[in-house]
């Protein structure tokens, strides 16, 4: 362990430099935020990075129905079980198989992107950003195949400001 | 005489007419093929199985090729592998990419042999020709042209087991397709087999269509319950659920194939299930426990002994036939016991026998009275009406075959004591005064004889649903309900105790049972 100087063994000093740091961010703070590190969060929307594995969305082709063609490759590479498809029969025999259920418990998923590798067909993403998911029940966080798609709104505590009903 | 060959480096005797393929499965070398099923005839259509053979120029395929003295034969030398790259890469040159939303993916030889041998990038630039897809053939299935490879095993079956010859190719070419002849439906008793046999996903089951992926499924060796022939399975299930039931080679059997019948028999075991003891009050049922049934139930038997009639379908395995035959002559004072197969049904020369209960010649062998019919039963009413019989012991029985809605009804006015024990709800069980729920062979150890005299092994392919039990447990918890002490620690104890005690079964054990069975003579 280096030895403290003498200067430092006196402390008052070393406080004071302290004190000044505190003090010169208080005033920065004060005329203009430039340097403030504190996301004023949830008041204002925190920012994540493009890679970020946020909630899932399911996408959809050009023709607006829905890209999953219920392989289940996802509840496959799912580590934590929390993908749930029943596939049926399409009646458009060019396409044969869609997912008549898909839910994702959001309450069992460890946000690995494990489901988004798997796809074949670039049908499931986690792109939304979207990590504020807390929700008053737990049947809230089963998230069924329409809200996937964007057709539903998420019953979660919109950014945590959602007053209790 | 035998010829003797060198497969691999391996020395192998193999039967004179055997093809090399033959051969080299009977010695454990796997070589990969499509069209080549040990049941059809050889067509040598999919090229797949080619080997180098030392001495002759080119690959041959070891389908058609017979084995010869002092042959040398190699089925993985570099040539062997570069000619079945060459080959599947001709296959899935029109082959779609459709294994997403394919059933077959995950058992597929075209998947399974890719991975293997393929493995190269798609040289194709054309465009791929396309066909029919999602295409009727028949009441369960469903056929894809595009990815059908052709090596008409399909229609090799419909010709020569079946023989019913719905099956054809037609047109030319890279154009050519399976399909039904004109007016014709792939409708045989025996067409599921055909989905099978299909190497690649072109045949798809109705039935198990996107229900599962196959790589969830488990498998349990187990014996089909829907005839006396006792076809040998595999249960396919996942989650105490069963998906589909599919053949298990055995060719002293059922060579490599199941009926449809017992093919959609296991719906029996997912549905209409009997999962808690109940007990009768008024009009209304009422969940009890095993304790509060058996109680009931032996206190009953105690209350009318001498006047107390077993009516058995053969649907128990020796183990639970064995107790049951025990409880009668041991436990129970001279109960009149019934053995009742139900009606007959349909019966061919291929598999299906007319006696639609797997287990009616192991149910004698264990002591119990030889079947009767439908009209033998009269005895029995009778017997019921005139206050001779005041409890009724129903086991697997379909009472309203058995007697008929009006006479059921007016029996179970007679009787003090109705008791109906099964896996499923049978017509007419509603009748009954008390319900005993035992599981079925899927959930449950235990063995059959079949009619050619097999004992057959069943293996429990997970537990029994709700508060079900297999149906010795209940005889033994009845026994000793009714002061005995019997401590049968498995369906495999009692089977050692029968190889002691029935003469045609002496010697026998599960190990000794195994996989395909084991004959045993008549109980003299």
């Amino acid at each position: 362990m280096e030895r403290l100087t003498f200067w430092q063994k006196l402390y008052l000093p070393e406080i004071l430099r302290g004190l000044a740091v505190t003090t010169r961010h208080f005033f920065a703070n004060l005329l203009g935020q430039r340097h403030t590190v504190t996301q004023q969060y949830p008041e204002q929307p925190t920012r994540v990075s493009p890679r970020y594995r946020g909630r899932h969305r399911l996408m959809r082709k050009e023709d607006g129905s829905p890209r999953c063609t219920a392989c289940m490759l996802c509840a496959t590479a799912c580590p934590a079980l929390c993908i749930h498809i029943e596939a049926a029969e399409h009646e458009d025999p060019t396409v044969e198989k869609y997912p008549a259920v898909f839910t994702i418990d959001e309450l069992r998923c460890v946000f690995c992107g494990l489901c988004v590798e798997a796809c074949p067909c670039d049908a499931i993403r986690m792109d939304t950003g979207v990590f504020a998911l807390a929700a008053y029940k737990r049947e809230h966080f089963l998230y069924p195949r329409n809200l996937l798609l964007g057709d539903e709104e998420p019953r979660h505590i919109a950014e945590g400001r959602a007053p209790l009903d | 005489m035998a010829k003797k060959l060198t497969i691999d480096g391996k020395e192998i005797l193999a039967r004179d007419d055997a093809t090399i393929i033959e051969a080299a499965h009977e010695a454990g070398i796997v070589i990969p093929h499509y069209c080549y099923h040990p049941k059809l005839s050889i067509a040598g259509n999919c090229r797949m199985c080619l080997v180098e053979i030392e001495g002759r120029p080119k690959l041959e395929i070891s389908c058609n090729t017979r084995v010869a003295d002092d042959m040398v034969v190699y089925t993985q030398s570099p040539r062997v592998i570069e000619g079945r790259r060459g080959v599947l890469e001709f296959l899935l040159i029109n082959h779609p990419l459709d294994c997403p939303i394919c059933d077959q993916a995950g058992e597929c030889g075209l998947q399974d042999y890719y991975m293997q041998y393929g493995l190269y990038h798609s040289r194709f630039l054309e465009a791929k020709v396309h066909k029919r897809k999602v295409v009727d053939l028949g009441p369960d299935i469903v056929f894809d042209a595009e990815r059908c490879i052709l090596c008409t095993r399909c229609v090799r079956f419909c010709q020569e087991i079946t023989k019913t010859n719905e099956l054809g190719l037609f047109y030319r070419g890279d154009t050519v397709e399976i399909d039904t002849f004109p007016g014709k439906r792939l409708d045989n008793k025996y067409a599921g087999n055909t989905v099978d046999i299909c190497p690649v996903g072109a045949l798809t089951s109705k039935d198990f269509r996107f229900k599962i992926r196959v790589w969830f499924l488990q498998e349990t060796k187990s014996i089909c319950p829907g005839c006396a022939r006792g076809c040998n399975i595999f249960i396919h299930h996942h989650d105490g659920r069963v998906y589909r039931l599919k053949p298990r080679r055995n060719d002293a059997v059922n060579d490599t194939w199941i009926c449809d019948a017992g093919r959609f028999g296991y719906k029996a075991i997912n549905e209409q299930r009997l999962l808690h003891p109940m007990q009768r009050q008024g009009e209304a049922w009422q969940r009890v426990s095993w304790a509060q049934a058996l109680a009931q139930v032996s206190e009953t038997l105690q209350r009318h002994a001498g006047a107390v009639a077993l009516l058995v379908a053969p649907q128990g395995t020796n183990e639970d036939c064995y107790l049951l035959a025990r409880l009668a002559r041991e436990v129970l004072s001279a109960p009149q016991v019934v053995l009742y197969p139900g009606e007959p049904g349909d019966e061919d020369d291929l598999l299906l026998r007319a006696d639609k209960n797997p287990n009616t010649r192991g149910a004698q062998d264990m002591g119990l009275p030889p079947p009767v019919s439908t009209a033998q039963l009269a005895s029995l009413v009778a017997a019921v009406e005139q206050g001779q019989v005041r409890v009724l012991y129903a086991i697997d029985v379909n009472l309203q075959q058995a007697f008929g809605a009006d006479t059921l009804a007016r029996l179970a006015g007679h009787l003090d004591c109705l008791v109906f024990q099964g896996a499923n709800t049978l017509p007419g069980w509603e009748q009954a005064h008390v319900a005993l729920p035992s599981c079925t062979y899927a959930e449950r150890d235990g063995t059959f004889t079949n009619f050619q005299g097999r004992v057959q092994r069943l293996n429990a392919a997970f537990r029994p649903r709700g508060e079900a039990l297999p149906a010795w447990q209940i005889y033994q918890r009845l026994a000793n309900a009714l002061g005995q002490s019997w401590d049968y620690p498995s369906a495999e104890a009692i089977l050692a105790d029968i190889a002691t005690r029935v003469p045609a079964y002496a010697g026998l054990s599960y190990a000794k049972i195994g996989d395909l069975g084991c004959l045993v003579g008549t109980t003299p």
